[in-house]
């Protein structure tokens, strides 16, 4: 199958085969997907080649961030198709194996780990919360907020300005603390409708995209049937914190539940 | 929806690369594959991306790919 010197990219562990893969859909490196069968587990895996995908050239390439970029979709996009067969376990991105064997065997020697883990996510998905701190002076975050402390006690314009200036800085140092409480709010709000959770560090604004530094990422695992309850809970508490504009992604597939090292709730 | 702040993220809709990476370098089972990331790899991944971020227009413009399906 594998020319040259080739490698098994592992994507996940399914109970059940997740049976044939839509024509067209291609994994890492575009090469579609596998499977492989041991100890009543399939691995879900894919064939890539030595010079991208080796050991030198995988260091190298993990720091290409459009290498990343598309790796990490390839990734996840196979794992999310597998998802919509039943549930998967997710491997962490770039774990390789020389050969069939090399999987077979983790198959065998993590098979309890694996059905452990294959149990806890069935019937359920990962879905994920951030909180961003809304500005004061954003009129979608404090309609109609009048800034902190009394009017009509200046009585010249610089007292004013400087009574304004302070107005400014407790309204804003209060929004700051008020949006990391409404953080932990929503956290443990929505903790109540989850089977797990977890919180991720925060990310860079340059890196989110967002100008609103970023107070809360977490990530939850809830049963499908309480999906719908889930993402209403999320707008009624976007409705009723002022200081936070909230987003929900997924379903995804439960990459943040599946690590026998992270434990529940945060870390 | 975006007057609520509330955009969920339909199935197939194209996610933002940046809540992709916190998951797949941060989560997944970590096996001993032939080569498997560890963890302190994985950190010094994030580490330089983080640094790389503002110098590379690909991360934004994909951020900003997301935006416009939610």
């Amino acid at each position: 199958m594998t020319a040259n010197r080739g490698w098994v990219w592992m994507y996940g562990v399914t109970g059940e085969p997740p049976g044939a893969f839509a024509d067209g859909v291609a994994g890492v490196g575009g090469v579609p997907p596998r499977t492989i069968t041991a100890a009543g587990l399939t691995a879900v895996v894919g064939d890539v080649g030595d010079r991208e995908y080796g050991e030198a050239a995988l260091r190298r390439n993990l720091e290409d961030l459009d290498w990343l970029a598309r790796t990490a979709r390839a990734h996840h996009a196979i794992l999310e198709a597998a998802a919509e067969r039943g549930p998967v376990v997710p491997m962490r991105l770039a774990t390789l194996f020389t050969s069939d064997a090399g999987v077979t065997g983790t198959l065998r020697d993590r098979a309890d780990d694996f059905r452990k883990a294959l149990s806890l996510i069935g019937a359920r998905s990962e879905w994920g919360v951030k909180a961003y701190a809304v500005k004061p002076a954003d009129p979608a975050g404090a309609p109609g907020r009048p800034a902190a402390g009394p009017d009509g006690q200046a009585t010249g314009p610089g007292a004013a300005y400087l009574q304004r200036r302070r107005a400014q800085l407790t309204a804003s140092k209060d929004a700051s603390s008020e949006a990391m409480a409404s953080a932990r709010t929503v956290y443990a709000e929505l903790s109540r409708f989850a089977v797990s959770s977890r919180l991720y560090p925060p990310q860079a604004p340059d890196l989110a995209g967002q100008q609103a530094p970023m107070v809360l990422n977490a990530a939850y695992l809830v049963a499908d049937e309480r999906a719908d309850a889930f993402a209403a809970a999320v707008a009624d508490l976007t409705a009723r914190h002022r200081f936070v504009r909230l987003t929900l992604t997924g379903p995804w597939p439960a990459y943040s539940f599946v690590g026998e090292d992270d434990g529940p709730g945060p870390r | 929806m975006t007057e609520s702040g509330y955009d969920p993220v339909i199935r197939g809709e194209r996610i933002a690369l940046v809540d992709l990476l916190d998951r797949v370098l941060a989560g997944g089972v970590v096996i001993t594959g032939d080569i498997t990331l560890s963890i302190a790899e994985v950190d010094l991944v994030t580490v330089s991306l983080r640094a790389l971020v503002t110098s590379v227009s690909a991360l934004m413009d994909d951020i900003h790919d997301s935006r416009e399906y939610s």
